[in-house]
């Protein structure tokens, strides 16, 4: 037998197939649907699995190749920064905080996100989409780890990193982040690669890490900047993996289209409620500006978004509804949210302050409608205050959303002076939200969302508090107990930046770099 | 001006995180440490999964064994992804170079027809049972607890589906695509297969992920790994088969390596409690008998009136392997 011409060259996109379609089977000897329990329950139909298009073509070789040298280079850049003192390049300590909040706030999710892929790499019964998931279940738990290593050296000087997973389950502003990824998780896994594949990795991820990332490499932080550069590969096969997914699932079924729809509004509006906080982030705590928030949600959303509405609108999907209300938001949010944190910054895990004024102009300037009418007032007034000694710490708790968690902090629409409360009532109780966006998540699934854990009325129940605590003691201080069940370095890591140790720290380090002793 | 900040000496406030200092102390920790101890949320979750909402998210009673500390369960390789990676890396370049040579000097259209056809018969079809591996594992790493053993599942499924693609790239290199199409048939249908893929159907609807550990990880991989990737390859080598060896050494060695970390794993939960050792005992019992069945007929493909004595060869190694992780054999 002549072997030369049974084995004839393999295009690429065949080798491919070979190396994975193929490998899959339909079970015999167990129901396919007990192979796959969770592939039907959430409505979605799926005809013929073999449709999927694989977004890129990776064999397991590969991918050990390609990432192995990647990690070799990132872990190079880390070692050099530590063993140079890589801490003390940065334009000023301040800028740490946006970096804790990272850590406590996004870094553990990542770890969900490698969780959940894996459970979706199980779960789907087409071979495609499952080796797809696996491979970013791989990368999530790169993007953990090379976070938590790149940010370690930070913690041996700095405050506010020393605990992230212990904070990110306990603290009242991190149950933002958390609980949005326990929605997701808890969810089907289609909802789970809308929620998170699409919505998340596609449509809003450019919000999230190019801020944080060209924060980092206007402020000279090479740790943030190491590991954000080498995951954007990593993030690119990510995004054409959340856009297959949403075009096979339209293309398979028209019934589809609106469950696909309500998960795109609904995880459109749970991932804008995050990104509040790298709003303020972008506009507060960069010593050293990027963009405003304003302008990234011009760019990022309304033109990037835009254009790949506009592309989905053949399968009959729209803009999600909320994306109106945003419009308003956009000139808003971050102020807001910067004023809660400066008034709860007794609460917080990273330190707070006043914006000096030329960053009050700078904000003027970006926020011409809005600024100055509506905000600059009040954070000149606790500057005032500050000054004579008075730092304004908020020592009530605010009321959470039920859906979003934010505090009940946000405008209505259509006047930027009147707080806004929606009110749903399920099986006899009232439960409150945030905004028209909320209500409507929550009015969708109530059975869920009643479910919530909010921090607020954890403590009102007196359900943070470290097992020493005493309520019956006269002395007992109901707040600083929370503080220490959040174990929370009492002083160091929270309160306002002007006179913490962190402030202390960098600036003595810095001067012993730079002067003569 | 050029600051140099390497003259700087600085005392760091702390050496790590507190969740490693309460468990080693306030001193310089590993990356393997840092990025795997406490990773994984264990406190307070939202919401109840719509899946299974009889359990939270992660949670500890998915399986009927019980550890203390999820995290004795750690990995004697250390693998955090970034040590992970360039390990297989290593070990694929060394493969690639193997299977370089082999399309170079044409060293496949060499081999004795008897060998070829042994190799197709019994290697190609076993891409499928990696695929099950694969699937076995990342359910493991979907719903098991813990991150020291969640993490190397999922290292651990993604090496299967790299064994899955050797074994594919050997049909393809003995016979092109035919030997891919041949081997799914024998698959789903040859006698010779059928025991194999029922053990592995049965094995997917295995809702106890520790159980899955053990019938996958410990007894099908403890018996198939030896019967197919030593004494098989052993036949290979010493009949002229040299490069049916080379384009499976990555399994050889993968195998010696991950039964390691896999005994490690068995040893730290027997020891735990009696209660423990009893089930892993009882598993292993069922498992084992199960997964004998199920690969006599290919013991028998490979060594025919030998197969009896191998497989009973096998089976004293694998107990003796079994009884050092404190097992009852
Ligand atoms: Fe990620
Ligand atoms: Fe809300």
């Amino acid at each position: 037998m002549d072997m030369k011409a049974t084995k004839k060259k393999l295009g690429l996109k065949e080798k491919y197939a070979h190396m994975t379609r193929g490998l899959g089977w339909e079970t015999t000897y167990q129901p396919m649907d007990a192979v796959f329990p969770y592939a039907k329950f959430e409505g979605i139909k799926i005809h013929d699995w073999e449709r999927w298009e694989d977004p890129f073509r990776l064999t397991m070789d590969a991918y050990w190749k390609y990432q192995a040298e990647k990690e070799r280079k990132l872990y190079a850049v880390l070692d050099a920064f530590a063993q140079n003192n890589g801490h003390l390049s940065i334009t000023d300590a301040r800028y740490l905080n946006a970096i804790k909040l990272f850590l406590c706030g996004i870094s553990p999710l990542e770890y969900v996100a490698h969780r959940g892929f894996a459970a979706a790499g199980r779960n789907f019964p087409g071979v495609g989409p499952r080796i797809a998931c696996l491979m970013q279940s791989l990368d999530e738990i790169r993007h953990a780890q090379t976070q938590i290593h790149a940010l370690s050296n930070y913690n041996k000087y700095y405050d506010g990193f020393h605990d992230f997973k212990h904070m990110l389950e306990r603290v009242w502003y991190l149950s933002v982040p958390k609980s949005f990824f326990d929605d997701a998780y808890s969810a089907g896994p289609f909802e789970w690669m809308i929620a998170i594949g699409f919505s998340f990795e596609y449509v809003l991820t450019n919000l999230l890490f190019v801020p944080f990332m060209s924060g980092a490499a206007y402020n000279g932080d090479m740790a943030t900047v190491t590991f954000g550069f080498s995951a954007q590969s990593d993030e690119a096969r990510h995004m054409t993996l959340g856009l297959e997914c949403i075009k096979f699932m339209l293309e398979q079924d028209p019934d589809n289209l609106p469950i696909v729809q309500k998960w795109i509004d609904k995880w459109a509006w749970r991932g804008i409620r995050v990104l509040t906080l790298v709003g303020m982030m972008m506009d507060y705590m960069l010593p050293k500006r990027v963009m405003s928030w304003k302008e990234a949600w011009e760019i990022y959303f309304e033109q990037n978004g835009g254009a790949l509405f506009n592309d989905l609108a053949r399968y009959g999907i729209k803009m999600p509804d909320c994306v109106k209300q945003c419009t308003v938001d956009k000139e808003h949010i971050s102020h807001q949210a910067w004023a809660t944190f400066y008034q709860y910054g007794g609460a917080a895990a990273f330190h707070t302050w006043s914006p000096t004024d030329e960053e009050m102009d700078w904000l003027s300037a970006k926020y011409p409608n809005t600024f100055d009418k509506y905000y600059r007032p009040r954070f000149t007034y606790w500057r005032e205050q500050a000054e004579k000694g008075n730092r304004f710490y908020s020592n009530t708790l605010p009321m959470l959303c039920q859906v979003c968690q934010i505090p009940m902090v946000f405008t209505e629409p259509d006047d930027p002076t009147q707080i806004c409360y929606r009110e749903s009532e399920f099986k006899g109780e009232k439960f409150h939200t945030c905004s028209d966006g909320c209500k409507h998540i929550f009015d969708d699934e109530p059975e869920k969302y009643v479910q919530s854990w909010l921090p607020v009325h954890q403590i009102y129940q007196g359900n943070c508090f470290t097992p020493s605590a005493n309520p019956a003691d006269p002395a007992f201080d109901p707040m600083l107990e929370v503080l220490k069940f959040y174990n929370f370095n009492l002083g160091h890591d929270n309160m306002d930046y002007e006179g913490s140790r962190d402030q202390q720290n960098f600036n003595t380090w810095r001067g012993l770099a730079t002067k003569n002793v | 001006m050029q600051i140099d900040l390497r003259t700087v000496a600085i005392k760091p406030v702390r050496q790590t995180f507190d969740n490693i200092a309460r468990r080693f102390g306030d001193k310089p920790a590993s990356r393997y440490q840092e990025g795997t101890y406490d990773v994984q949320q264990t406190d307070i979750f939202h919401y109840r999964p719509m899946w299974e909402p009889e359990f939270e998210l992660f949670d500890e009673r998915r399986t009927a064994i019980r550890m203390k500390d999820w995290y004795a369960l750690k990995d004697p390789r250390q693998f955090y992804y970034g040590a992970y990676t360039i390990a297989r890396s290593r070990q694929q370049d060394a493969a690639e170079a193997n299977f370089d040579m082999i399309e170079e000097r044409g060293l496949a259209d060499l081999l004795p027809a008897e060998l070829r056809q042994t190799a197709l018969d019994l290697l190609v079809p076993l891409r499928h049972a990696e695929w099950g591996g694969n699937m076995n594992n990342s359910f493991i790493a979907a719903y098991g607890y813990g991150t020291a053993i969640t993490q190397p599942c999922l290292y651990h499924a993604m090496d299967h589906l790299g064994v899955a693609q050797y074994l594919t790239r050997v049909g393809l290199e003995l016979q092109g695509p035919k030997a891919l199409d041949d081997a799914k048939a024998s698959w789903m249908n040859a006698p010779l297969w059928q025991p194999l893929r029922r053990y592995i159907e049965n094995t997917l609807v295995v809702r106890d992920w520790f159980e899955t550990f053990v019938a996958q990880n410990l007894v099908l991989e403890g018996l198939v790994y030896p019967l197919i990737f030593d004494r098989l390859d052993g036949e290979f080598s010493a009949k002229g088969g040299t490069p049916i060896s080379m384009m499976t050494r990555f399994m050889g060695e993968w195998s010696v390596e991950t039964a390691k970390w896999i005994d490690a794993q068995i040893k730290v939960a027997a020891a735990e409690s009696p209660d423990n050792k009893a089930l892993l005992n009882k598993w292993l019992a069922q498992y084992r008998g199960a997964a004998l069945e199920a690969i006599a007929p290919l013991a028998e493909r490979a060594f025919g009136a030998d197969a009896e004595a191998t497989l009973t060869d096998l089976t004293n190694e694998f107990n003796s392997r079994c009884a050092k992780q404190g097992l009852s054999v």
